[in-house]
């Protein structure tokens, strides 16, 4: 509960913290090059060592990094509850032929492949989301598909079909609204570790690109500086940190709250 | 036994020719080439590196040619470090990487176990509730924010170990492995916690108390291999973070194994390195997903007889 409020705190200040700000986001204050961090200017969170105000630069890369995490988390859904609810509903052959594929996939080196994408194909947001939600949908899809095995069997699935219902609308109507608990509860978790795989890319300058900045491009840049202006690591880091915390601590509620195995 | 393994041996084949297919046609089709320079070669030299690296023959003919020299564990020459075959640059940066890798997994193995045991047996005491904050720390805190924190205070504030640079003296690899091993430390003792409350929970210790059995006993004997197999099988994730966390582990610290290779050859372009890299990661996770099966399998008869092949768990 604590978690969620603070996580929405978060987001709000993303969205609208930099417009408190009467800096923008990459505007030179030559007066102030590398200051600390202070209430009393105009620069909260201080500045980076090129003058740059680093309150507006970790909101704005907050939202660049909270919008990834939840667009690479929708493609990931997209393709993993389709591709799931049918290899379930299916059964048989075509799902043991389905599986198999994703168990293939399973085992490739993922984060290489991504990293290949984006040196090669230059580093656009819209790749970042693709190529991130293209990764993290394995998972997803064994969940639902463990799902639709069980759902497949139930009453309700067989007046459908006696009803006259083709195999695509009993999947849309019937079998992925029944998976959704596990599907929400995975959602939640796989937020945290995509906004990580950005951050990772990112930090490694392979992610989002100036203008734009992200949670990891910050945190790269505070790294190279941290010796004489330790707040450019700190504070980004520190965002990053309670953001993935949060969404971890919801994550885990939900799914304790949905399973009554675990503890 | 034999039977299944010699179908998990079979079943790696289509994904080891999937990593090489992806790879090659990935790197093919990526805009620029290794010989562009910001002022071009003459028409004929270009045409003589491409006739020399065959670049100049049909794709098609170029991924045969691959696959053929691949068999016979030759990665081609390094476009960039042209005196080096990669095959060489691998085998140079390869001890270096194993050696952070397989301490940091050590590493972490050891405390996950020992933290995770300890929170499980103090279930809801304080050290519980300091066990597993300090583990949800460890996941939150990427190692690529660790590992330069790490070298501010230890190296540069309190100046008791070395920032960068790697030798055979243990004190360059502390901090290396430190950074890489924590997020492992965090999810094998939350693991370990998890299972562990589960395990004690179930009849045959309820049993083993009831006879009365010593505490370290029942753990020991009949707690532990029952505790320990979802850990087993995380291994393969695990092994397959630790490697990509190397990529950046090396590259904070500067340290001269493959993970540099990787992000420079892939920055230069150098198809044949980027390749060999990826190929040699690949064969090295197959490799251990495989291994860490069968150990699964030879504990665990349930699997090696079920129709469905066991495959592990995910890790990106």
């Amino acid at each position: 509960m604590a978690g969620g409020l603070l996580l929405v705190a978060i987001a709000l200040l993303c969205l609208l913290g930099p417009l408190l700000s009467p800096w923008p986001l990459d505007e030179i204050d030559w007066d102030h090059v590398a200051t600390a961090p202070s209430l009393a200017g105009s620069h909260w969170f201080g500045t980076d060592s090129l003058g740059r105000d680093l309150f507006v630069r970790t909101l704005e890369g907050g939202r660049i990094s909270l919008m990834v995490g939840l667009v690479a988390t929708l493609v990931s859904l997209l393709i993993g509850v389709a591709y799931g609810a049918t290899a379930g509903y299916l059964g048989g052959r075509v799902d043991a032929l389905m599986m198999r594929f994703v168990d293939i996939l399973y085992a490739l080196p993922f984060m290489f492949f991504v990293i290949l994408l984006m040196v090669f194909f230059g580093r656009s947001l819209l790749l970042i989301f693709i190529a991130i939600g293209a990764v993290e949908w394995l998972t997803m899809a064994r969940i639902v598909r463990g799902q639709a095995l069980t759902i497949r069997q139930a009453a309700f699935i067989d007046a459908a079909r006696l009803a006259g219902a083709g195999p695509l609308t009993i999947i849309r109507r019937h079998v992925i609204p029944n998976t959704l608990g596990p599907v929400i509860v995975y959602a939640t978790l796989t937020v945290p570790q995509v906004i990580l795989f950005e951050s990772f890319l990112s930090f490694l300058g392979l992610g989002v690109q100036e203008p734009l900045t992200s949670w990891g491009v910050l945190i790269a840049e505070g790294a190279e500086t941290m010796e004489s202006s330790p707040w450019t690591l700190l504070i980004p880091a520190g965002f990053l940190a309670v953001t993935l915390l949060c969404l971890n601590f919801i994550g885990d509620g939900l799914r304790d709250a949905l399973d009554p195995k675990q503890r | 036994m034999l039977h299944y393994t010699l179908k998990r041996l079979a079943g790696t084949i289509p994904t080891l020719f999937l990593i090489v297919t992806i790879a090659f046609f990935l790197i093919r089709l990526a805009p620029g080439g290794p010989f562009d320079r910001e002022r071009p070669v003459p028409a004929q030299i270009a045409a003589n590196l491409n006739a020399a690296y065959h670049l100049d023959e049909p794709l098609p003919m170029q991924y045969l040619h691959y696959l053929g020299n691949l068999l016979r564990g030759d990665f081609g020459p390094s476009f960039k470090y042209q005196d080096y075959t990669v095959t060489e640059l691998i085998w140079q940066g390869f001890p270096v990487s194993l050696k952070l890798g397989a301490m940091a997994m050590g590493v972490a193995l050891l405390l996950g176990v020992i933290l995770g045991t300890v929170a499980a047996l103090r279930q809801n005491h304080l050290s519980d509730y300091l066990v597993m904050t300090t583990a949800m720390t460890g996941i939150v805190v990427p190692n690529f924010v660790l590992a330069p924190v790490l070298g501010l205070v230890f190296g540069i504030h309190l100046g008791w170990l070395p920032v960068g640079g790697w030798s055979d003296a243990l004190r360059y690899s502390i901090l290396p492995v430190t950074a890489l091993a924590l997020p492992q430390v965090a999810y094998i003792a939350r693991m370990t916690r998890a299972s562990l409350i589960e395990v004690l929970q179930s009849p045959w210790i309820q049993t083993a108390r009831a006879k009365g059995l010593p505490l370290r006993r029942i753990l020991w004997r009949h707690a532990a291999p029952a505790t320990l197999l979802p850990i087993i099988s995380y291994l393969g994730p695990a092994t397959a973070a630790i490697i990509t966390g190397s990529v950046v582990v090396e590259q904070i610290f500067g340290i001269p194994g493959i993970g540099r290779y990787f992000v420079q050859g892939a920055l230069n372009r150098d198809y044949t390195l980027v390749m060999g890299v990826v190929v040699f990661y690949g064969v090295l996770i197959i490799g251990l997903n495989l291994i860490v099966d069968l150990l699964y399998a030879a504990i665990d008869p349930r699997i090696r007889h079920s129709r469905n092949t066991a495959s592990s768990q995910h890790g990106s």
